[in-house]
């Protein structure tokens, strides 16, 4: 029975992952065409070579940051006052962060175009960066909220008590508490601004391309191992930050001997 | 005057959906006493404590600090400290940094704050916790950290939110004497939050009772116990019988047309009052000396006493008695005048 169990998830594992294998091998493919001929660097150093994947990448990286960052600003000061609110009013708000993250990808990223349009805001950097903020801050919030319910409310309130001003509390005590939960939010920000093609393609200009919208132009022209290459990378990016996380994360449960 | 530290002047407190929780509450506390806030859940004796906190707000009335109005002034700004309900200590910090966190504010210099962790350790008998994690600590350490925290503060006035409420019953009883020590020899006054009456019995200069955010009486232990204001309070300070009567003249009452001496006076002739017999107060008979002829229909056995059920002609008593009776036997209770306490029947709102 348990071999058979262990068969079941190799196969599972092989069909979710033989595709990105076969990505990860043709990256290092000298040759052009589906046959392996040998061994390679060389479209890893082309890639570098290429100013325009080179601009991309910047931009991803610009993207990435900003709007990682002040979504968990704008996510943490949302969730601190959802907290405060009680019944209907939190079921409310609640619902409202789910939608956006419920909603397919078009549908924001159409929107968001239909707005910065209407508002006479020019397509460039502040578009991309101003939606991807937008569709990260639902997951900064969702990542916060756990945390901040398992916190004893009377803690905030011991800390005034002794002397603390509410800035010093927070920073002491309510900020060391829920950390975990801002950094979550921070990496699963940053992973979906990486990972992120539709909403970037509506609301971005030409010449201000991220990495995927320059992979989608490249394919159009035939599939090319410098595809291979940078799929490559953004591939072990992530991996790197989620290994990274979950590393924390179990850390983090071992000290304090419970799961979250 | 000025011996009062807190002057709570006409306090009432309504929340936003329209509860009131607090009416008219006027309370005067004097410094070094321990005055213990009492009464059942929803009576508001813990917004009360919050108020006195500076974590709510009234919404009419006035609480005066050494005669200087609290209103308006944040908690950290307050000359006193709260331990809570469920300690809230703070998670990531050990037994010494808990305790610490006031001192560290206000940047006291770091060996004056050793040596005052170590004496308010030896207060709270956890010699040795200073590096222990808080999660690791029991329910009962875990308090005494709390209380710990709030008194290295020197505080004039310590508020405590039922700290006793989540600690078994011996650990609870120990606390209990612990606690007035600590409050006797540091000579703070103690406001104390608690819904249970021994506890508040044991502890208490004074016993303020409250029930839907009105004062019911406010006196000694002694007094409340012996002369309770109401029913309300005689029932909830200890079991009492409570019975109609009629008082007849001053110092007369009738109870189920018996005439008894009593020592209450000022009633108005013929009123219909309650009349609060505690049950340790009724002398019982196996022969027919007493007054009250009645059947004993329940005995239990209650450690020190029994408690004995006699079912009379027109009600049933609730007598404590260290004699064994048989249930269905034939006995006769009586009373003596000071036993007998009489209270006005309360308004139709009660």
């Amino acid at each position: 029975m348990n071999k058979i169990k262990k068969i079941y998830l190799w196969i599972i594992m092989i069909i979710l992952y033989s595709p990105i294998l076969v990505l990860i091998v043709f990256s290092f493919n000298s040759s052009k065409s589906t046959s392996w001929q040998e061994f390679t660097f060389k479209w890893y150093i082309q890639l570098f070579e290429n100013p325009s994947i080179q601009s991309a990448f910047s931009y991803t990286l610009i993207v990435g940051f900003v709007s990682a960052i002040i979504s968990t600003i704008i996510g943490l000061m949302a969730a601190l006052t959802i907290i405060k609110l009680r019944g209907i009013k939190r079921r409310l708000i609640m619902a409202l962060t789910y939608i956006p993250l419920l909603s397919p990808d078009i549908v924001i990223g159409i929107s968001l175009m239909m707005l910065y349009s209407t508002l006479n805001i020019p397509f460039g950097l502040i578009t991309l960066i101003l939606s991807h903020i937008t569709f990260n801050t639902p997951y900064v919030i969702l990542s916060i909220m756990p945390r901040l319910m398992q916190l004893n409310p009377n803690v905030y309130e011991a800390a005034l008590d002794l002397g603390a001003t509410p800035v010093y509390a927070f920073k002491k005590i309510i900020l060391p508490d829920i950390l975990p939960g801002v950094l979550t939010g921070a990496f699963i920000a940053f992973t979906l601004s990486i990972d992120d093609f539709v909403v970037s393609f509506f609301n971005t200009a030409s010449g201000v391309n991220t990495l995927s919208i320059q992979i989608y132009s490249m394919a159009r022209r035939g599939v090319s191992p410098e595809i291979n290459a940078i799929s490559t990378l953004i591939f072990l990016t992530i991996v790197t930050i989620l290994t990274v996380t979950n590393i924390r994360a179990s850390r983090k449960a071992k000290l304090e001997g419970y799961f979250y | 005057m000025d011996n009062f530290i807190i002057r709570i002047d006409n306090l009432s407190k309504t929340f936003a959906d329209g509860v009131q929780v607090l009416n008219n509450v006027r309370i005067n506390i004097k410094r070094n006493e321990f005055v213990t806030l009492l009464g059942p859940s929803g009576c508001g004796k813990t917004t009360l404590l919050r108020i006195l906190g500076g974590f709510e707000e009234q919404t009419e009335g006035d609480v005066y600090f050494e005669d200087s109005l609290l209103k308006g002034i944040p908690p950290y700004k307050r000359r006193l400290n709260t331990v809570f309900q469920k300690y809230a200590l703070f998670p990531h910090m050990n037994v010494e940094e808990n305790i610490a966190f006031g001192l560290t504010i206000k940047k006291v210099d770091k060996q004056v704050i050793v040596a005052r962790i170590i004496k308010m350790l030896n207060l709270v008998n956890l010699q040795g916790f200073e590096k222990r994690k808080v999660q690791s600590l029991s329910g009962g350490q875990q308090q005494r950290v709390a209380i710990a925290r709030a008194l290295i503060n020197e505080p004039e006035v310590l508020l405590l939110d039922e700290p006793l409420g989540a600690l078994d019953l011996k650990l609870r009883k120990n606390m209990q004497i612990e606690l007035k020590k600590i409050q006797k020899k540091l000579g703070i006054t103690f406001i104390f939050v608690t819904h249970d009456q021994e506890e508040a019995l044991t502890m208490s200069d004074r016993i303020v009772v409250l029930k839907n955010g009105q004062i019911q009486q406010i006196g000694t232990p002694i007094d409340i116990y012996n002369e309770p204001n109401n029913a309300f309070v005689a029932n909830f300070i200890g079991e009492s019988n409570i019975i109609d009567g009629i008082m007849l003249k001053d110092c007369l009452v009738e109870i189920d047309f018996i005439e008894f001496e009593c020592v209450d006076s000022g009633f108005t002739e013929h009123e219909r009052v309650d009349v609060v017999i505690r049950p340790e107060d009724l002398q019982i008979f196996t022969n027919q000396d007493g007054r009250i002829k009645g059947k004993v229909t329940r005995v239990t056995f209650r450690g020190v006493h029994y408690e004995i059920e006699v079912m009379t002609q027109y009600r049933t008593y609730i007598v404590h008695s260290t004699k064994l009776l048989n249930v269905f036997e034939n006995v006769s209770l009586d009373l003596e005048p000071q036993d007998i306490h009489i209270m006005h029947k309360e308004g139709p709102d009660e």
